[in-house]
């Protein structure tokens, strides 16, 4: 984890790469969340099984520029049916953001390179599907297993 | 399994999109990584080329360039690459059906490429391969990166 990540929470570290429109990684976060978990979240949009995943994650990160990134974060996994342009400035009003700086900063090349940044940092650490979470350098790919939430404490 | 390292890649009988051959002499002179998967249109076949396609430019950085290789027509490759929206070039192995598969030792029994990665080097010769224990499983491009 680096001064740049999301991260949020206290107990054992996972580094979560994950894409909005993954069922999967909605379930995994929604549970980490209720336990001992630091969990840091990339991006790992697949955009050939989930179209707007992209836009999602540049959503996230924009938000994030307005101090909004894990509200937007779970925003975005609590509603996945919901993930167009109307949908993602519905959001940002909800969390009280300024909406045109929003949308200025999810279209912006910054943006885009900051998903992009994550995205590649995945790729070099082998991840290859959604959800791939990392817990003491050991990859666990895929839907979690009972061995996953063990370390838990689950 | 596919052919190992150290082995020179065999004759080509493949297919460009727009039906030019694609052969042996078109290895040579540069780093090339064959990315043999079973099925255009099939799930993980989809993520596999999406993943590799976003880091395509990495990939050219590094002096290689990337092909997709399966016993597809011409025409459902075009296809499949449109739909995913990607530029990593296709190459058909319909006829005669999996003869360079076979060849590279990757032709699985179902009639399908297997899911094998091959880096050939500028000299023809195979510098590195790897095999997915099953075609379900894969292989991120990592593995790719660590062996250019």
């Amino acid at each position: 984890m680096g001064p740049g990540d999301h991260v949020r929470g206290e107990g054992v570290e996972v580094v979560v790469y994950g894409d909005y429109e993954c069922p999967y990684c909605a379930a995994l976060e929604a549970r980490l969340h209720g336990l001992a978990a630091r969990v840091c979240f990339r991006h790992f949009p697949v955009r050939s099984s989930h179209p707007r995943a992209h836009a999602a994650a540049c959503a996230a990160e924009a938000a994030a520029r307005q101090g909004a990134f894990w509200p937007m974060h779970d925003a975005l996994f609590a509603d996945q049916g919901r993930l167009e342009d109307p949908h993602l400035w519905a959001r940002a009003e909800r969390l009280g953001l300024d909406v045109a700086r929003f949308d200025a900063d999810r279209r912006s090349d910054a943006v885009a390179a900051r998903v992009r940044e994550h995205f590649r940092s995945g790729v070099r650490a082998g991840v290859a599907t959604t959800p791939t979470a990392f817990v003491a350098g050991t990859a666990h790919a895929g839907r979690p297993g009972p061995e996953f939430w063990a370390l838990f404490g689950a | 399994m596919a052919l190992a390292a150290g082995e020179p890649a065999p004759e080509l009988s493949l297919r460009r999109s727009n039906g030019d051959p694609f052969t042996r002499e078109d290895l040579l002179g540069k780093t090339t990584v064959l990315v043999f998967y079973p099925f255009a249109f099939s799930p993980v076949c989809t993520d596999q080329l999406s993943i590799y396609n976003e880091v395509l430019e990495d990939f050219r950085e590094r002096g290689a360039t990337l092909y997709g290789v399966s016993c597809d027509a011409t025409y459902s490759q075009t296809a499949f690459r449109q739909q995913l929206g990607i530029d990593i070039e296709q190459l058909s192995d319909f006829e005669p059906k999996g003869e360079t598969c076979r060849a590279f030792d990757v032709y699985h029994p179902g009639g399908f490429p297997q899911r094998a990665l091959v880096i050939v080097g500028q000299d023809g010769v195979v510098t590195w391969s790897h095999q997915a224990a099953k075609p379900s499983d894969l292989p991120g491009a990592n593995l790719i990166f660590d062996a250019l």
